[in-house]
């Protein structure tokens, strides 16, 4: 019996220490990245270190809602981190730097906020050379009010503005375009013998002959995926978290600077032909790249490549002009 | 109809009277309690991934309210890991007792306590809390780890199981509910145990321990207070106890005269008809209140909760049987005739259950291969997608339980008027509204 008492002690103590040990030991050993909606944390851990040139395997998981996972400028499909299930994903970086990985499903109203770095360390032959967005190269301030003083009665038509625009001697480099907005363009027009209507479809026109459809279909997934969910499906500011973005900025007035922080709290409405006529291509690089401070609007400059952004860009002018599909 | 005495099968008694099948559920269970409190406090977040949220609230839950309970009474007590620990050090064995006892103070329960009242407490303590408690992984992890220490902590100051006698809120309403199930645990013939010497059963002997719940089972004439823990089948001398299968709800016929046997009743009832309103009832605002624990609004939640329970509830039913003619006095009436909300009670428990039992259930098999929501597939089940079970016999199985429970909770009114001698129309009708109020929530 004495011998039955201590087999029984030993297997009691054992299969306990085992369903805890067995356990705690797998888990402290499955480093999990947790996505958080970024009102309880975003990631975690929220910089992850690499070496270049070696597969970086990652094990994500959610804690709360649906997350998705990308990681800025690289070429990859954007993963599902679903609650309480790992996905396992595994990387290559070419080059060393800080890459920003970022939530790709609308999980909150803060989701632009979930971001995180990968740090790749290793030898680069070719450090690529720095160089400043446009818009610091110009000097332009994006902060600055840029209205068109004057807009079209209704959408300007490409196909006239092809047939008007090909008599005119008019200069269309990729310069010109970039560093001009619509309105800018129309008013140059004023020595032409158009009518008004006749300049604003030229203006069209020369937006048009600047992208190109796939350019156009680009912007138009990139929108759908980043942008929609604050500034709407139909580009009229009206997305799904724009009335809980007003609402913020509602909170935020009263222990914050004023009024204005309400105002600029509300999504950009790109149907509006006064500040999307007024707007170059250049400025609208600069908000997208910087990113609204103090706003919602998010810096994107991390995370999508120079032609993702001019791709965007030309999408956002289809809001104003009716482009040839 | 007869009982049938199950402990005539030779089996079934040496599977009993013998320790080792019990100690080998025993562990397996403890196995699985420990891991529950390990996932709930390391695993993912995700209630609905986490094994200690998915086995305990719905695989471990289902089984319990609609099989053990109404089946098998305290069968869930008999291999609840809860105590082994606790008797382990409080008997310094943890098969037949040791020659040496260990030299715990060995403490009587208090006499103020020996009543149910801190298992109501208890309950109602994590009932407030149950929209928190049931879907975060972290907090059932610790209420687990809690009622094992209390139970370790009690065993070591107190005597016998007082952490399942007198504190265990799961304890309580299984005592109360069990007393309609089919299985008792009696003495066999009453002179046997008058002339018994030494009385072993609650003393203890060689052969096992004294009652661990305290119970004289010479004296046993409902299940409320019997663990079915099957010490005192080894402890008899005289082959004197058996099991046996009986009529549902036998114990009913002889109505309790307690009042927190009552107030139980009224708790339980109360519950599950706030639960299903709260839980599975389309009013997000009092789900969003009863989530935000330490708001305005959960205080709100939890003082109508109490309210529905301690006031209007049983305010209602002593309006009804005030006017009845007894020779009883109320406070006794209204102990007696609460006995019929046990089994409505009961089936109201049951049709609650069934729906989120059967619209959960799916989640098991996910859980099963993945526990701790780490990427593991044991099973291959890992990625099981969740989908409702036998949706189309839900209504009709709550209202068959709904309807029974009616019928049943009638027939236990009329039973317990008659044996107080008053009318038991008050307590029929009062059985009436109340379905219909759970028929609204639930189908």
């Amino acid at each position: 019996m004495k011998r039955l008492e201590l087999i029984s002690r030993i297997l009691i103590t054992v299969a306990v220490l085992e369903a805890i040990g067995t356990p705690l030991f797998i888990w402290a050993r499955t480093p999990l990245i947790h996505a958080k909606v970024a009102e309880n944390g975003g990631w975690s851990p929220d910089v992850i270190h690499a070496n270049a040139g070696e597969p970086l395997t990652l094990h994500l998981t959610s804690d709360d809602v649906v997350h998705g996972f990308a990681v800025g400028q690289m070429d990859m499909q954007s993963v599902d981190v679903m609650p309480g299930k790992v996905t396992d994903l595994t990387l290559t970086f070419d080059k060393p730097g800080i890459y920003t990985f970022f939530c790709t499903r609308w999980c909150g109203l803060n989701h632009w906020r979930m971001r995180g770095t990968i740090e790749v360390s290793g030898s680069s032959s070719d450090p690529a050379p720095a160089s400043p967005p446009l818009y610091i190269f110009l000097g332009l301030n994006i902060d600055a009010p840029h209205d068109a003083h004057s807009i079209p009665d209704g959408r300007p038509s490409v196909i006239s503005g092809q047939q008007l625009a090909s008599n005119l001697p008019f200069e269309q480099s990729v310069d010109y375009y970039h560093t001009h907005s619509p309105y800018q363009v129309f008013k140059e027009l004023k020595s032409t013998s158009l009518t008004e209507a006749q300049r604003w479809d030229v203006v069209a026109s020369i937006w048009q002959s600047n992208t190109t459809p796939e350019s156009l279909a680009n912007g138009q997934h990139l929108y759908a995926q980043n942008c929609a969910a604050c500034h709407g499906e139909n580009g009229a500011g009206n997305g799904v978290f724009a009335d809980k973005l007003a609402a913020a900025g509602e909170t935020s007035k009263q222990n914050m600077a004023g009024d204005a922080n309400m105002i600029r709290q509300t999504p950009a409405n790109f149907t509006d032909p006064a500040r999307m006529l007024g707007a170059s291509p250049t400025l609208l690089q600069g908000k997208i790249l910087r990113g609204g401070m103090g706003t919602g609007m998010p810096s994107w400059g991390s995370i999508f490549t120079p032609e993702q952004i001019w791709d965007l860009i030309a999408y956002l002018y289809s809001f104003q002009f009716e482009y040839q599909r | 109809m007869a009982k049938i005495e199950l402990t005539r099968s030779l089996f079934i008694k040496n599977a009993l009277k013998s320790r080792y099948p019990q100690l080998a559920i025993f562990i397996v269970m403890l196995v699985g309690y420990v891991f529950a409190i390990l996932a709930g406090l390391i695993g993912t977040p995700v209630g609905s991934r986490n094994f200690s949220i998915v086995f305990v609230w719905i695989a471990w839950w289902a089984v319990l309210i609609l099989v053990a309970v109404p089946f098998f009474g305290r069968g869930w007590c008999a291999v609840c890991p809860i105590p082994l620990p606790g008797e382990w050090l409080q008997r310094g064995a943890v098969l037949s007792p040791p020659d040496k006892k260990p030299k715990w103070p060995n403490l009587r329960w208090p006499k103020f306590l020996r009543n149910i009242w801190l298992q109501n407490i208890s309950f109602l303590l994590l009932a407030l809390f149950s929209s928190v408690l049931l879907t975060t992984p972290n907090i059932t992890g610790i209420v687990l780890a809690v009622m094992l220490f209390a139970a370790i902590g009690l065993s070591m100051i107190f005597e016998r199981r007082s952490f399942c006698r007198y504190l265990c809120p799961v304890g309580g309403f299984i005592g109360l509910y069990s007393q309609t199930a089919p299985i008792e645990l009696r003495i066999k013939n009453k002179q046997v145990c008058v002339a018994c010497e030494g009385k072993p059963c609650y003393s203890g002997n060689e052969n096992g321990y004294g009652c661990p719940w305290d119970v004289f089972p010479g004296g046993l004439t409902k299940n409320t207070y019997c663990g079915l823990c099957m010490e005192c089948i080894r402890t008899c001398p005289h082959d004197n106890i058996a099991i046996n299968l009986r009529p549902f709800s036998a114990d009913l016929a002889k109505p309790s005269t307690r009042i927190d046997e009552a107030f139980k009743a009224f708790i339980m009832l109360g519950s599950a008809m706030i639960y299903a309103g709260v839980l599975l009832g389309p009013w997000g605002t009092f789900k969003d209140a009863a989530y935000h624990v330490g708001t305005s609004a959960w205080f709100i939640y939890a003082i109508i909760f109490l309210a529905i329970i301690f006031v209007i509830l049983p305010g209602f039913f002593t309006l009804g049987i005030l006017k009845t003619k007894s020779a009883l006095p109320l406070k006794q009436r209204f102990a007696s005739l609460a006995t019929a909300l046990i089994p409505l009670g009961l089936m109201f428990w049951v049709a609650f259950s069934l729906s989120f039992v059967l619209t959960n259930a799916s989640y098991i098999f996910a859980s099963l291969s993945d526990p701790l929501g780490l990427g593991w597939d044991l099973f291959g089940t890992a990625n099981a997608a969740w989908q409702p079970m036998l949706t189309s016999i839900l209504a009709p199985a709550q209202t068959l339980a709904l309807v029974g429970g009616l019928i049943w909770s009638a027939r236990t009114a009329q039973k317990a008027a008659n044996e107080i001698k008053t009318s038991s129309i008050p307590v029929i009708a009062f059985c009436f509204i109340a379905t219909l109020v759970m028929f609204w929530l639930l189908v």
